[in-house]
């Protein structure tokens, strides 16, 4: 296979299915790949792997590479890593995206550096631009901007990869949108022979346990969100929250600070370090509002920001400002909504 | 079984606690408005590290950070806690360094330091949140690594068992010695400082920080071996200038940016009765809710 410069996506496969990050990312991806005039590329790796080029072509993908092996499934590290090494320095990707996920945040860095490729990780929009290097001045045309919040999310960073390939970046679940391009899409599928790409000496740590089950959470499809922050000031009263949601029908969402605090665990994270959620109501309870966590939510139809201080940054986005304690303003929500609704 | 512990940590702004005047008016960062920490995951990694050392008498645990001389902070705070030592990896040259330049000099550093048996470090920091640096120092060393442990669970005939905490469930894994492993913060915290250990090395120092002592208060570091936190240059580790800070760093930052949302016309409410009624009712006939 020769240099092809074109876009690939490490496609996550488990249970028969492609994750949906993996198809989100192959959403974005065609779309960069039209930007850029080249091919969409997959790669799955894996064990038990027919028929899943039915699942990634109406997604756009114009080649689909196949490493089959038993003992690439589940994920560990230094096998998946070989195969992507050694693929890549056949196929020569210009991009390389991975979900940010627990496997693409241990892989992609593993890749990165062998290739010393540039990884940007938990992008939270990828365009294609140019770049002047300020200091030599030398110009680049189409090159992939990697950005994302960075100190703790109060700043938003553009990276690029002026000189290495390939420019690699992650990307956190819901972020992009899982769209199909065409149910009828045509791709082709190479089958990889695994013994040229991983050798035995690459499986060195054995999994001796795995329980893995499905998040009971699900916020990501929530149409309402209750999310609380910082300020709900404790897992008790993160109470009145999870019954303002179960009155309204929605789920329960939190900031990292809260998470990071105790109230709440990690699942119900929201932001660019947890999850991207679009729900019609979003009503943020004791939520400044850092970027990291307004990455996550800006999209809501509706957001009703509760908080004791009027100038909370996150208030600028609301629809409807409450200025008042939580404490207060969620019983009442409930209380009229019971009275108001039949 | 003794075993050589490098536990890699990093001091980080405070980026948890941000007030009004972190950024500059030029959309900077105001770093002398935060202050400088222990990386909060960085501390679950040398609780386990510790527990090996209790674990497996005659171990020895061994703080490598990089960054500013004052992180030599951290490493006191480690020795207090139970660390034996400490090497301060600081160079000017090494400034700029993406998670690429950064994990290729922190492995130069361990390369240096040499007879190493396993490298815990936390996840991630939280001024970068990447995750990168620990599985990219393992890239570079070409041994395995172990990410998101939750628990180690043991070491045992050149190889440890660790619990590994994903999105969705755990796994238990065993690893060959040597390896990498990063640690999350759902792990066990860190145990507290040691009175003990605090008296006895409070006046522990860096070269840097032994320069500005007094004639006689050096005397009294030179005197005790053990007040001495190293300090390493990137030349003292054999670190390729190319490879290092800036100029070996793949990805730059081609523009920061304070982020302005589009602010919306809010409509502002009290906390009164009347007004929550009404945005109920609103709420309601718009079919946002019920």
């Amino acid at each position: 296979m020769a240099e092809q410069n074109n876009l690939i996506v490490y496609c996550e496969y488990d249970e028969g299915k492609v994750a949906d990050v993996s198809l989100e990312l192959l959403t974005k991806g065609r779309v960069l790949a039209d930007r850029l005039g080249v091919k969409l590329e997959a790669v799955v790796i894996g064990d038990k792997l027919d028929g899943i080029e039915k699942q990634v072509f109406p997604y756009g993908v114009d080649t689909l590479y196949k490493v089959e092996d038993k003992r690439l499934f589940p994920y560990t590290s230094n096998p998946h890593a070989s195969v992507l090494i050694n693929l890549f320095k056949e196929i020569k990707p210009q991009i390389c995206l991975m979900g940010a996920t627990c496997i693409g945040r241990d892989l992609g860095p593993r890749v990165s550096s062998c290739l010393h490729s540039g990884l940007t990780a938990d992008c939270t929009s990828l365009e294609i631009g140019d770049h002047k290097d300020p200091k030599t001045g030398k110009e680049y045309t189409d090159l992939l901007y990697q950005i994302r919040p960075a100190f703790g999310g109060n700043i938003v960073a553009t990276i690029v990869n002026p000189d290495c390939r390939p420019q690699m970046a992650t990307v956190r679940e819901g972020v992009m949108k899982k769209e199909i391009r065409d149910e009828n899409y045509k791709g082709e599928v190479i089958n990889l022979e695994p013994s040229k790409y991983v050798k035995d000496e690459d499986f060195v740590v054995e999994i001796i346990d795995r329980h893995i089950e499905k998040s009971k959470v699900n916020i990501k499809g929530a149409p309402i969100v209750v999310a609380g922050g910082y300020g709900v000031g404790s897992k008790e009263n993160f109470q009145l929250l999870f019954d303002l949601a179960n009155t309204l029908g929605g789920e329960v969402g939190a900031s990292r600070a809260a998470v990071d605090a105790g109230f709440i665990e990690h699942d119900r994270q929201i932001g660019q370090t947890g999850v991207t959620v679009r729900p019609k109501l979003y009503i943020a309870c004791g939520i400044s509002g850092q970027i990291q966590h307004i990455a996550g939510m800006q999209e809501s139809s509706i957001i009703i920001s509760i908080n004791n201080d009027p100038d909370a940054p996150i208030n600028s986005i609301a629809d409807y400002v409450i200025t008042g304690n939580m404490e207060d303003v969620v019983p009442k929500l409930i209380k009229y909504y019971k009275k108001n609704s039949k | 079984m003794s075993l050589n512990i490098i536990v890699l940590a990093k001091q980080v702004p405070d980026t948890r606690n941000v007030g009004k005047d972190a950024m500059k008016e030029d959309g900077t960062i105001n770093r002398a408005a935060l202050p400088a920490i222990f990386n909060p995951e960085d501390l679950n990694a040398l609780e386990q590290a510790l527990r090996i050392k209790d674990e497996n008498p005659g171990s020895t645990v061994t703080l490598l950070t990089m960054g500013l001389p004052r992180a030599s902070e951290i490493i006191r705070e480690a020795i207090f806690r139970g660390a034996d030592a400490g090497i301060v990896l600081t160079d000017r040259a090494l400034g700029g360094a993406d998670t690429l330049a950064t994990s290729y000099s922190l492995a130069q550093a361990v390369k240096k330091f040499g007879n190493y048996d396993i490298i815990l470090g936390g996840r991630q920091a939280i001024d970068g949140d990447t995750a990168q640096v620990g599985p990219q120092i393992a890239e570079k060393l070409g041994i395995p690594q172990v990410t998101y442990a939750e628990e180690i669970l043991g070491v045992k005939d050149g190889k440890v068992t660790v619990r590994r905490r994903l999105e969705h469930g755990v796994e238990t894994v065993v690893a060959p010695l040597p390896c990498v492993v990063t640690v999350n913060g759902s792990a066990a915290e860190c145990r507290p400082r040691n009175a003990r250990r605090l008296m006895k090395y409070k006046y522990a120092v860096s070269p840097s920080e032994k320069a500005k002592l007094t004639a006689e208060d050096q005397a009294f570091v030179d005197a005790r071996p053990y007040l001495n936190i190293e300090e390493w240059s990137a030349a003292y580790v054999d670190a390729d200038p190319e490879q290092i800070g800036l100029a070996g760093s793949p990805t730059k930052v081609k523009a920061i940016e304070n982020v302005v949302f589009t602010a919306k016309e809010s409509r502002r409410l009290d906390n009164n009765d009347e007004q929550i009624e009404d945005l109920i009712k609103e709420l309601i006939t718009n079919h946002t809710i019920g």
